[in-house]
């Protein structure tokens, strides 16, 4: 683009050096109200907030706000609670990704299919989507609650169970309660965007590799896996960030108990800034997991990169 | 090979019948808490239906509370953050679709920063800069940081919106891409809908009546009706509008 610019006879009259600058103006102006809006409300207070990792803030304590340095990040080194809370983020943030995951793609697969009360189904399918996060922790909680919910009787119908119990009260198996319910709220996400790419296959090939004698799973091999993998990379990469965020089951229907097996890094934020006021330390440890983040996004689009170019 | 066919027939439709009672069954199990009345909470808890519904939840909630005026706050919230973004990120998502310019990678790059931070680390700064301007406990600085968590994602929607559209034909598009238009608002508005209509109402309401479990559902089940007859009436839109961007792959 600047080559042309360069390229245009240097005597041009001032009105087209006004519409040039109008023409590079122009994607600016359009983009103006979201990049006033990003930087005001999102990353001038992330600065501040990055600033606060490296000060003593403390809400109702006027005496604070000194600059402590990195002291944060040295006690960090050494809080148990928050290498406990790496392990579960990973722990919660694979198992959440992958069971969405595929759970979703079936649904989409299933959906893929015609036939009838088809529309009917997938409306109700993605139900689920709309309900509030926060909403669904709660339900989710009391369905796991033996005194008013169903899940531990059926368990120990089953014989899973020695005797109905909250699962989300056992150091052992509380994390899987805000997984099973991510992973119900998560479902619709990945069966959307997969369902659409799956509709965007033209029907020919399918037909062509039938003809050539392909049965039903090199099919799926070789034309629906192919397809779906760029969809399937972005929504993948942007949903892990997404849930290693994402604290509002856990502290919902766990607090991060019982004994902080269930504390992912997300809740230990929130758990630090509100119910001990220290913004200063909350706001150290996330921006370490913002600097985890980008790490594992930058891996993964190097590994993506690396693979487009291979082929 | 008939039978074949018939078993697998038998199979999908088992398969898809468990996702629905998977999907629907937490759901019932709102509704029904939210109709036990409060003596029968604890002793039928674990009976699929109360010996004896009733509506009191419901009838507190909606007379004897502030629900009402918590509702009504959400939707005026969640209406006004829909049409804002709808505006807001298809002028930059036509932007980023259909100009080459410097700069471009870098608002990318910004806008994908915007996803990667918990969002608990804004409230104290944004509180500190919100309130000199007397926009905390503000409807108008709710919508405003609102708009903004939901700006980026809107964006990169619209943006391969306008990707799916050959731009040759944008002339031509211009007559019955009105109607597409229609079909994306339809995804943007609903996304933004749910993400941002009843954290806060609710969460103000269970502050307060915190240990009332049955209003507690009764005035979510409330809360969701809207929410899901809108989804139920807009979700085939979604799979249409992303298949529309997606197609030129």
């Amino acid at each position: 683009m600047t080559s042309t610019h360069a390229a245009a006879p240097p005597n041009g009259d001032r009105r087209t050096a006004k519409q040039k600058i109008a023409v590079r103006l122009e994607p600016w102006l359009y983009s103006a109200p979201v990049l006033i809006l990003i930087v005001a409300i999102m990353l001038v207070p992330l600065a501040l907030g990055v600033s606060y990792a490296f000060r003593d803030i403390r809400l109702l304590n006027p005496f604070s706000g000194a600059f402590v340095g990195l002291k944060h990040f040295r006690e960090l080194a050494g809080d148990g609670a928050f290498r406990g809370a790496l392990v579960n983020t990973l722990w919660w943030t694979f198992s959440s990704v992958i069971l969405q995951f595929l759970f979703g793609l079936i649904l989409a697969l299933l959906l893929n299919q015609p036939f009838k009360g088809r529309a009917l189904a997938q409306a109700l399918c993605f139900l689920p989507w709309a309900v509030p996060s926060f909403l669904s922790g709660l339900d989710w909680a009391w369905m796991f609650n033996p005194v008013v919910g169903p899940i531990p009787h059926w368990l120990y119908a089953l014989g899973i169970m020695s005797e109905p119990s909250n699962i989300l009260s056992d150091p052992e198996t509380a994390m899987w309660g805000p997984i099973v319910a991510n992973v119900w709220w998560g479902i619709p996400f990945f069966a959307i965007t997969m369902l659409a790419a799956l509709q965007a296959i033209p029907k020919d090939l399918y037909e062509a590799a039938e003809i050539d004698g392909a049965g039903p799973i090199e099919r799926f091999r070789s034309i629906t896996v192919p397809f779906l993998a760029p969809t399937m990379a972005i929504s993948i990469l942007l949903r892990t960030v997404w849930i290693a965020n994402f604290a509002d089951l856990i502290i919902v229907m766990t607090n991060g108990g019982p004994a902080d097996r269930t504390q992912i890094v997300a809740s230990y934020i929130f758990t630090q800034a509100f119910r001990r006021l220290d913004f200063g330390y909350a706001s150290a440890i996330a921006l370490v997991l913002l600097v985890l983040l980008l790490a594992y996004s930058m891996l993964i689009v190097i590994l993506r990169q690396t693979m487009l170019s291979r082929h | 090979m008939t039978r074949k066919r018939l078993i697998l027939t038998v199979l999908h439709r088992l398969a898809v019948l468990a996702y629905v009672a998977f999907a629907l069954f937490p759901l019932f199990w709102l509704l029904k808490v939210s109709v036990t009345p409060t003596s029968l909470l604890y002793t039928e808890g674990v009976r699929l239906w109360p010996s004896q519904a009733s509506l009191e939840h419901y009838k507190f909630v909606l007379t004897h509370s502030s629900f009402p005026t918590f509702f009504l706050n959400s939707t005026i919230v969640s209406a006004s953050t829909a049409v804002i973004v709808t505006i807001v990120s298809s002028l930059a998502g036509y932007a980023m679709s259909r100009f080459v310019f410097r700069g471009k990678y870098w608002i990318v790059g910004l806008l994908l920063l915007t996803q990667m931070f918990p969002l608990v680390m804004l409230i104290a700064p944004m509180f500190k800069m919100l309130s000199p301007l007397g926009l905390t406990n503000s409807l108008t600085g709710l919508v405003i940081v609102y708009v903004a968590f939901n700006v980026p994602f809107a964006t990169f929607l619209m943006q391969s919106f306008f990707d799916g559209i050959p731009k040759d034909l944008e002339d031509a598009a211009m007559i019955d891409g009105a109607t597409r238009f229609t079909a994306f608002r339809q995804i943007i508005l609903p996304l933004t809908l749910k993400a941002t209509t009843f954290p806060v109402g609710l969460l103000s309401f269970v502050s307060k009546f915190s240990v009332d479990f049955g209003q507690m559902m009764a005035a979510g089940v409330l809360a969701l009706i809207p929410a899901c007859l809108f989804f139920l009436l807009i979700q085939r839109y979604l799979v249409q509008g992303l298949t529309a961007g997606a197609v030129k792959g």
